[in-house]
């Protein structure tokens, strides 16, 4: 199956015997995946009427860490803006959404959009700062501007200052469409927030995923990659570096800044130390996209399921599960830089969410002879 | 006035320590180009250490006399053992080893000393200070803390600058392949240069405990006021370094006179500022 819209980077090109040459990202498997993922995202957006509470609650907190790994992914492993602060966007989106319904007495869902506005507003001079360090000095760059985010929030009395405060439970119970999830499942308040918190999990995260995907095929995707690859040749071929960077790294923190409006609304409490915590919004969401493959559409999810097992079964164990975490980051850096989709796809030539192009020759061609030579 | 006065001495005291801090941040910098996550992590668990054998009745120098070497083995091990392995364009590997190192060290003082705050006891030197009249007084600790700073300093330039040893330093810094082709086994000087590091963390964390209290999860913050120095300083300067150390504590100390909540913020914001004037630093040196 050839794609078409932006995916179809190359228009074919006609050559004096007539054949056509067509260049496409689409696999067999991206044709499976595309018929499968339909069931399944209906299945998932059916779920609550059939799911335990906690059930919902779990998978909340996977698709929130999924759509954080994803972007994240995005930032580092597509445009080499490698980022530990990435926890100033979740929790100025956080504070954001706080500010909205708790001061401004605005929708919660509505505060979630706004929440991310204004992460991608506060992006746009945090990335003027911390784009003058480069590689990895600009890493400990933007940890410093989530410590300054920290701070100054601490100093805001209105939400809590150093201590934080509480989401009083009026503002949770006006969210929109409340009312109709409540007569749609027959359930109460509480439960009906849990469901309601799932869909937007699951709307951020598939939201996110597609965003990601279609960017990495359209034309920007195929910039970043020659950033990637030589970021003095992409000039000299007509990409805008600066440019194409800044965008990425404004558009990330305002979507981070989303999910982490969300994660508050559902905590339904804050403090700048939960909000902009190092582990919980960076290490772990780098562990996510490192241990799935960095770099790729498939890593993340692969990622966010081993880490949610590890979570699981292990998190009692304290400060000793945070050291197995680290012990496995160096391992995998040391023996497996590409993660477990790289294990996988270096003896499996499948890839269902694909962003690399492909040139197609027409059948008879002298470059199909070359393609099936090899 | 005197209050301002009193500040600005304080903050150039606090500096003192900042630079040590910032010292093997900066000569990991400088030869590398390469940035050590867990850094304020190893200064901390130099401190515990310290601790530990202090604990055992070991007297506090003498402490000192164990643990910077133990921390030169530590370095030399680390590089050569991990961080030399993935050596190359790609800066992700070893920014996520030594992140994963910084979760370890922290996780494991924590669980080994519990998250209480400690102190070194180094004697009738604690409290000890000097009277400069007109109400104002500096610690002795903190003066011993700079001028061993400013000793470090003089010692890694006069190797860096006078010894074969540091011409090989230097070669590899400038151009490491053109170093290898002159016959510099890369590999070593690296391994020499993390041992350099950690020693002088060792150093730091001695200061760090004998002026302050400490407990596993300041590491970090230790870091960034490290790195902050290193930026201001520009990168490949030691006497830069110490300038950067000195522009973060009075900034700190001068926040903290203004409102003490301010304190850690305005070494920050001193830091961006910095970063917005003057990109490069104040003494830059290294093009990179």
């Amino acid at each position: 199956m050839r794609t078409s819209g932006s995916a179809k980077v190359g228009r074919g090109e006609s050559h004096r015997d007539g054949t056509h040459f067509s260049v496409t990202t689409a696999t067999s498997a991206s044709t499976v995946t595309l018929f499968l993922a339909i069931p399944a995202i209906v299945v998932l957006l059916a779920l609550p009427a059939f799911a335990s509470r906690v059930l919902l609650q779990e998978l909340f907190y996977v698709f929130t860490m999924l759509a954080l790994a994803q972007l994240w992914n995005l930032l580092a492993g597509s445009a080499g803006l490698i980022s530990v602060g990435q926890q100033a966007f979740v929790g100025i989106g956080a504070y954001a959404l706080f500010a909205f319904t708790v001061v401004a007495n605005l929708d919660p869902v509505l505060s979630i959009v706004l929440a991310g506005a204004i992460a991608g507003l506060v992006a746009v001079p945090a990335a003027l700062i911390v784009f003058r360090l480069r590689g990895a000095y600009f890493a400990i760059g933007t940890w410093v501007v989530a410590e300054v985010c920290r701070l100054i929030l601490a100093q805001v009395k209105q939400l809590g200052g150093g201590t934080g405060t509480s989401l009083p439970p009026e503002v949770a119970s006006s969210m929109v469409g409340l009312d109709f999830v409540r007569n749609l499942f027959a359930v109460r308040g509480p439960a009906a927030r849990d469901i309601l918190s799932y869909w937007l999990a699951l709307i951020l995260a598939i939201g996110t995923f597609l965003l990601v995907y279609r960017l990495l095929r359209s034309r920007h995707g195929l910039a970043l990659s020659a950033i990637g690859d030589s970021e003095a040749a992409a000039e000299s071929a007509g990409v805008d570096v600066s440019r194409t960077k800044l965008f990425i790294y404004v558009a990330t923190a305002a979507a981070t800044g989303m999910v982490g409006a969300l994660i508050f609304l559902q905590k339904a409490r804050i403090s700048p130390d939960a909000a902009f915590s190092l582990i919980d919004w960076t290490a772990y969401v780098i562990f996510i996209v490192v241990i799935g493959g960095i770099g790729t559409m498939e890593g993340p999810i692969i990622g966010v399921v081993i880490f949610y097992l590890l979570q699981y079964y292990l998190a009692a164990l304290g400060s000793w599960y945070l050291m197995l975490l680290g012990a496995l980051a160096i391992i995998l850096m040391l023996f497996a830089p590409t993660g477990v989709w790289g294990l996988i796809s270096r003896f499996y030539d499948i890839s269902p969410f694909p962003v690399r192009r492909r040139l197609i020759a027409p059948v008879g061609s002298v470059a199909d002879e070359k393609e099936s030579a090899r | 006035m005197l209050g301002w006065i009193d500040t600005l001495l304080q903050g150039i005291l606090l500096g003192g320590l900042y630079s040590l801090y910032a010292t093997g941040l900066s000569v990991i910098f400088g030869i590398m180009r390469l940035v050590n996550l867990a850094h304020g992590d190893l200064i901390v668990l130099a401190a515990f250490l310290m601790l530990a054998l202090a604990a055992m009745g070991v007297p506090i120098v003498l402490t000192l006399a164990i643990v910077v070497p133990l921390m030169f083995a530590l370095g030399y091990a680390l590089q050569s053992a991990m961080l030399n392995r993935v050596l190359g364009r790609n800066i992700l590997p070893p920014l996520l080893i030594t992140f994963g190192l910084s979760i370890i060290v922290q996780n494991g003082l924590l669980e080994t000393f519990s998250a209480d705050t400690r102190f070194l006891n180094v004697g009738p030197l604690q409290g000890a200070s000097l009277p400069l009249g007109g109400g104002i007084a500096i610690g002795v600790m903190p003066l011993i803390c700079l001028a061993t700073a400013i000793a470090i300093i003089l010692l890694l330039n006069g190797v860096f600058y006078r010894t074969a040893l540091g011409r090989a330093f230097r070669a590899t810094s400038d151009d490491v392949e053109i170093a290898q082709l002159m016959g510099i086994n890369n590999k070593a000087i690296y391994a020499l240069t993390m041992g350099i590091a950690l020693a002088v963390c060792a150093v730091a964390g001695f200061f760090l405990g004998a002026r302050a209290n400490f407990d596993p999860s300041i590491g970090p913050a230790r870091l960034l006021y490290a790195f902050e120095a290193v930026i201001i300083g520009g990168l490949g300067s030691l006497w830069g370094t110490l300038a950067g150390g000195i522009v973060v504590g009075v900034a700190q100390t001068v926040g903290a006179h203004i409102d003490p909540e301010w304190q850690i913020l305005s070494g920050h914001v001193a830091f961006l500022i910095v970063l917005v004037i003057r990109p490069r630093g104040l003494f830059p040196r290294a093009v990179d």
